[in-house]
């Protein structure tokens, strides 16, 4: 009955399900008092698994082959502690920033429950299987949110969106039928001996398209294109929502099935973690300078997540050892923090300016001190700063770079680091030194619910701090093993 | 050649065009149309190849039909979109990617 295992998925999928018949823009309550429930199941899950290792339930008491396991260890724990850390501040932000008579806020409580139950079951899932129809749920739900401003801007956004999102978890379903034709089975557990370095060339097929599959879904350059439309397009609680719990979740598969299931593959084949590392470098390169001169702030913020994704992306040469892991969570927490803390000051930003624009934030700090603030704060850890958890993920990352002899992924980290001080302090020179143009400026700044201000701030501080507990967070990654 | 092996390959064949249709064609109910052959060439794979000495394999088959349920759920999604994106701007093609 309070198994935290199932719950997780049933207590958002009951709540969105509750949200959707009680009104349009309705619900908001009731989430977030739902929210504090999970994030409570999550820290019970986190003793369950640091005192038992391992946990496996059978739903309903069928067990795999034909009913569904769950499973939680180490790794999936510290992505469902990411999920209901981040989420819970940012319902609260989201029921300050959708007035009730809002468009873009009909049908917001209903669709993130549902995506958060995606988010929920995928970390969970134990086969191949309900791992893709959990990655569907959370992209049709992504999509829905992208799509809920309702202008010919967004929809476009929103289908661009879609038809990567199904480009990606189609080649992920037919990999998943080569697998199954193969083996017989589509067990996680199961298929991790049984794949080895002499494996048919059609796994090699189904690796490969699971691989293009999660790439093109994790956006990766040169597979990022339809990310800064939809991220920078939403509105502002859900970008925070896709552009730091989302995309994490087809990077933890790709993850978990490299060190899982294709472990026999990827360890043969050293070379091949260079692939994604390669494309990761790209992205840190590509993605800062695109935000460096982007126009829109919201655009600033996407581009930059394009460029922090890449830094997951740098650990797959050096997964044969436990460092590169820990700092690959550590880089996802970090930049899921501060990039939803950046987009709900983006958000406070935009509503206090009525305007999107970099040039138009003069004077902020004057008119919104603690916005600009959490803006720095959050800026802090992406540019990988001490004592923040960006500071200790890259510092990780280089650390196993340099054990390995892979100094170039440390240079990449050390230019990435500056090319994003320069994206974070334009924003932060526009808002701190410069003087509004003409006196009459001032007075264009609206009053706000300062909860706003106050979520966006909470959770850049998180991410500055978590720098200092950054230990145990580790040591939680690697219980269970990695499998 | 079994017959397994012959509806694995063509569902093969339908998933490459599927995957072209999807990335070639601006129009965008064909592209719709596209990504359901593209879906139904993934499900004809795992059904096809599965059977075990003539033998269905039931799993795989319960598979398929949860993965139509997601195709079908995924098409409604998208031609909602597409007619909303009409209404606004009367086309059916999707407008010119704007970076900034």
């Amino acid at each position: 009955m309070t198994d935290p295992l199932v719950w997780l998925i049933l207590l958002p999928l009951t709540w969105a399900s509750l949200a959707f018949p009680s009104g349009p823009g309705r619900g908001a309550w009731l989430a977030i008092a739902a929210l504090g429930v999970q994030l409570m199941l999550v820290l019970l899950l986190v003793v369950d698994v640091t005192e038992s290792g391992i946990l496996v339930r059978a739903v309903g008491g069928w067990g795999a082959p034909l009913g569904i396991d769950l499973a939680a260890d180490g790794l999936s724990v510290a992505m469902l502690l990411l999920t209901q850390v981040i989420a819970l501040p940012l319902a609260i932000y989201a029921r300050s920033y959708f007035s009730a008579t809002a468009p873009e806020g009909k049908y917001f409580w209903p669709l993130c429950g549902f995506l958060l139950a995606g988010l929920n079951g995928l970390y969970l899932s134990a086969d191949l299987f309900n791992l893709y129809v959990t990655l569907e749920l959370v992209g049709l739900a992504a999509v829905g949110l992208v799509a809920a401003g309702g202008g010919a801007r967004q929809i476009a956004a929103a289908l661009r969106y879609l038809f990567a999102m199904l480009l990606g978890s189609g080649a992920y379903l037919l990999a998943v039928a080569l697998i199954y034709a193969a083996y017989g089975t589509v067990s996680m557990k199961t298929l991790a001996p049984l794949i080895t370095a002499e494996a048919p060339v059609v796994i090699w097929l189904a690796g490969g398209l699971m691989l293009a599959g999660l790439m093109l879904k994790t956006a990766l350059f040169p597979f990022h294109f339809w990310l800064p439309p939809a991220h920078g397009g939403a509105s502002a609680p859900v970008s925070a929502l896709l552009s730091a719990l989302v995309v994490k979740a087809s990077f933890y598969l790709l993850l978990r099935l490299w060190l899982g299931p294709f472990a026999g593959l990827t360890a043969g084949a050293g070379l091949l973690g260079w692939l994604p590392a390669t494309l990761g470098a790209l992205a840190i390169l590509w993605g800062s300078c695109q935000a460096i001169r982007a126009q829109r702030i919201k655009m600033l913020i996407a581009y930059s997540t394009v460029a922090q994704l890449g830094y997951l992306f740098l650990i797959f040469p050096l997964l044969t050892g436990e460092a590169a892991l820990r700092a690959g969570i550590m880089q996802a927490f970090a930049h899921g923090l501060a990039k939803a803390a950046m987009f709900m000051t983006a958000g406070v930003l935009i509503k206090a300016t009525g305007q999107d624009r970099v040039d138009s934030l003069a004077g902020a700090a004057q008119q919104l001190p603690l916005t600009m603030f959490a803006f720095g704060l959050a800026g802090v850890t992406l540019t990988g700063l001490p004592p923040s958890a960006g500071f200790l993920a890259k510092w990780q990352l280089i650390e196993a770079a340099m054990a390995q002899g892979a100094w170039i992924i440390a240079v990449v980290v050390l230019v990435g680091g500056l090319l994003a001080a320069g994206y974070v302090f334009r924003v932060l020179r526009q808002g701190f030194l410069l003087v509004p143009a003409t006196s009459a400026d001032t007075s264009v700044f609206h009053p706000l619910p300062r909860t706003l201000e106050w979520m966006a701030l909470l959770l850049a501080a998180a991410s500055v701090l978590l720098g200092l507990r950054g230990v145990e967070l580790m040591e939680l990654v690697s219980l269970g093993g990695a499998v | 050649m079994t017959s397994g092996l012959l509806f694995a390959c063509v569902g093969a064949l339908l998933f490459v065009m599927g995957v072209s249709g999807v990335l070639l064609i601006r129009h965008l109910l064909r592209r719709i149309l596209a990504f359901n052959l593209m879906g139904s060439g993934a499900f004809l794979v795992l059904v096809g190849l599965a059977q075990r000495h003539g033998v269905a394999d039931p799993v795989p088959q319960a598979m398929v039909l949860t993965g139509i349920v997601v195709a079908v759920a995924a098409t409604a999604l998208a031609l909602a979109l597409v007619r909303r994106l009409h209404a606004l701007t009367g086309k059916l093609e999707p407008p010119e990617a704007d970076d900034d």
